[in-house]
């Protein structure tokens, strides 16, 4: 029964990612139709674009192109941005067969500048936020870029040490607050967090995984929970610190939906492991279909974890930034139109944000319920085999 | 720039960072949060455990009290029955044995009052008899002296017997 339930439920989001997936690409197709400029410029040699970037100084004031400034929001960046031309530099980390590289991103002075390395001897440049290696005539170096080891302090990866230096503050004192005045009533923070953990140990934990076996996967349930959410959050708040889009970000998805992954594969037992390989009670030609259906399933159960955080969070980060930039679009068009848009824009946005503080909640939510479904699933005892047999 | 594709520099970061957030929060904030939440819930719940015993033990109390008390009351009304027929049975019997008393007394009575009487009757007889002779004695010094006289009293001592 379980089996099914999860079953529908990962052909229900997988339909429904597909559905957002359409949407996205949609978006994107028109965003590159309006930014035949910025296809460009990924083709175009260092050189060319720095003589574009002139040109457009030249024009004045660049236009807004709504595609690109969007993307650049969702997406991850060597500089914190804060508001005009002012920037937090962060580190750049670069590793390659050469050696250890560390520099200042404000090295490449917002993209116009090649920093050479006295260490390694590499000539390295920013081209659409990505570090590469240049000759002396500013032409990627290919062969090299593609032997780095990227692991500078990016945007993102500052807001995650940010959120979980914060998290590790608020929950290290509030277990300070548990253990000063141990049976007493929760006060402050701690009023407001047990409720949640006591949500995850009861409705989630003890729910999907039983009573037995709940208690090894909640530190990992609790700090995967509270860990999206409070990214979620920030990621709603539009000033630095804040407003990286850490759990928009795939590679982050990625990592977690890996981690709940490795955990279900290490605490699986055999009666998973048979139901999967061999389900019991089924004739050997259908196990020929369903082995492999099964073997997929293993993997697409990450694969849709990771999916479903990155795309809602994304997508609620590009509707958001999308009628922010209608009031831009407006405003190049008329000054009027523009004003008059901004009204609609920012109530709609204030409407969006109310959605995205349920999805910042429910995201964290559903990518708990669902790894410790995952868990309970492969930590299930065999007695349920007669009755799926049946 | 990709959207979908994931960068290694983030990925590399999120996994150190994350792992060692994980086994911190473990070691310093959910081990002691869910062991102190769990002994607060125990201990509510023994409290409560506790109440309710307590609750069933005054109830229980009570029970027994009011059983007692209908018990106590049941036996006073009995010892109050009791008390009354011994109280009625010895003023009957004290009345019954009065009643006797006073027949024996008043037969007693009775008894003395004749043999009284009769002692008392006899002595008149005794005496009057006495006097009579000594009346008889006087007057037939004082009348048979006269042959009239006592041709007269033999006549009326002869009426007398033909009286009797």
């Amino acid at each position: 029964m379980l089996n099914k339930i999860n079953t529908l439920r990962i052909v229900f989001s997988l339909f429904l990612t597909g559905i957002f997936l359409l949407g996205a690409n949609t978006t994107f197709a028109d965003d590159s139709l309006a930014t035949p400029a910025a296809t460009q410029h990924a083709v175009e040699a260092a050189e060319s674009h720095d003589a574009t970037h002139q040109n457009q100084e030249a024009h004045g004031e660049e236009k807004f192109n709504a595609g690109k400034m969007i993307l650049e929001h969702v997406g991850d960046a060597h500089d914190w941005h804060i508001a005009g031309h002012l920037s937090i530099p962060l580190p750049v980390i670069i590793y390659s067969e050469s050696g250890l590289d560390i520099f200042s991103s404000s090295r490449f002075e917002h993209g116009h500048a090649a920093y050479e390395s006295e260490k390694t001897g590499i000539i390295y440049k920013i081209h659409e936020n990505k570090v590469i290696a240049v000759d002396f005539n500013g032409n990627e170096n290919k062969a090299l870029t593609e032997t780095f080891y990227d692991i500078s302090i990016t945007k993102n990866v500052a807001s995650l040490l940010f959120s979980v230096t914060l998290l590790c503050w608020i929950f290290i004192s509030v277990a300070k607050a548990y253990t000063r005045n141990p049976g007493k009533a929760p006060k402050g923070l701690q009023s407001f967090v047990e409720p949640i953990i006591i949500f995850i140990r009861d409705d989630v934990a003890k729910a999907s995984i039983g009573e037995k076996k709940y208690k090894k996967f909640m530190p990992y349930l609790l700090t995967v929970f509270f860990f999206i959410w409070i990214n979620n959050l920030m990621g709603l708040i539009p000033i630095a610190p804040f407003g990286a889009n850490l759990t928009g970000n795939v590679a982050v998805t990625l990592t977690l939906a890996t981690i709940t992954f490795i955990i279900t594969t290490i605490s699986a037992n055999g009666h998973y492991w048979r139901h999967i390989f061999a389900m019991p009670g089924v004739p050997a030609w259908v196990l020929v279909l369903l082995t492999p259906i099964e073997i997929l399933g293993l993997f697409l159960r990450p694969f849709v974890l990771m999916v479903r955080l990155f795309a809602n969070i994304t997508a609620g980060h590009i509707i958001a930034l999308s009628f922010f930039s209608l009031i831009f679009i407006f405003g190049e068009m008329n000054t009027g139109a523009g004003l008059g848009f901004s009204l609609f824009s920012t109530a709609f946005t204030v409407f969006m944000m109310v959605m995205e503080l349920l999805v910042a909640f429910l995201q964290a939510y559903v990518f708990t319920l669902l790894s410790a479904v995952y868990f309970g699933a492969a930590v299930e005892e065999g007695h349920h085999e007669e009755a799926h047999a049946h | 720039m990709n959207l979908v594709k994931p960068e290694f520099g983030l990925i590399f970061w999120m996994t150190v960072t994350f792992l060692i957030v994980f086994f911190l929060m473990k070691k310093f904030a959910w081990g002691p949060i869910l062991k102190m939440i769990q002994e607060r819930e125990e201990s509510i719940e023994s409290a409560l455990n506790s109440a309710q015993k307590a609750k069933d033990e005054m109830a229980e109390l009570q029970n027994n009290n009011e059983k007692l008390l209908a018990e106590a009351r049941l036996e006073k009304d009995k010892m109050l029955k009791e008390a009354r027929e011994i109280k009625d049975t010895m003023i009957s019997d004290a009345k019954d044995a009065a009643q006797k008393e006073a027949l024996r007394i008043m037969a007693d009575a009775r008894n003395t009052i004749q043999n009284e009487k009769m002692a008392a009757i006899n002595e008149l007889k005794n005496q009057v008899a006495l006097m009579s002779v000594d009346i008889a004695e006087k007057i037939i010094r004082k009348d048979l002296s006269k042959d009239e006289s006592q041709k007269t009293l033999v006549a009326s001592l002869i009426n007398d017997v033909k009286l009797n």
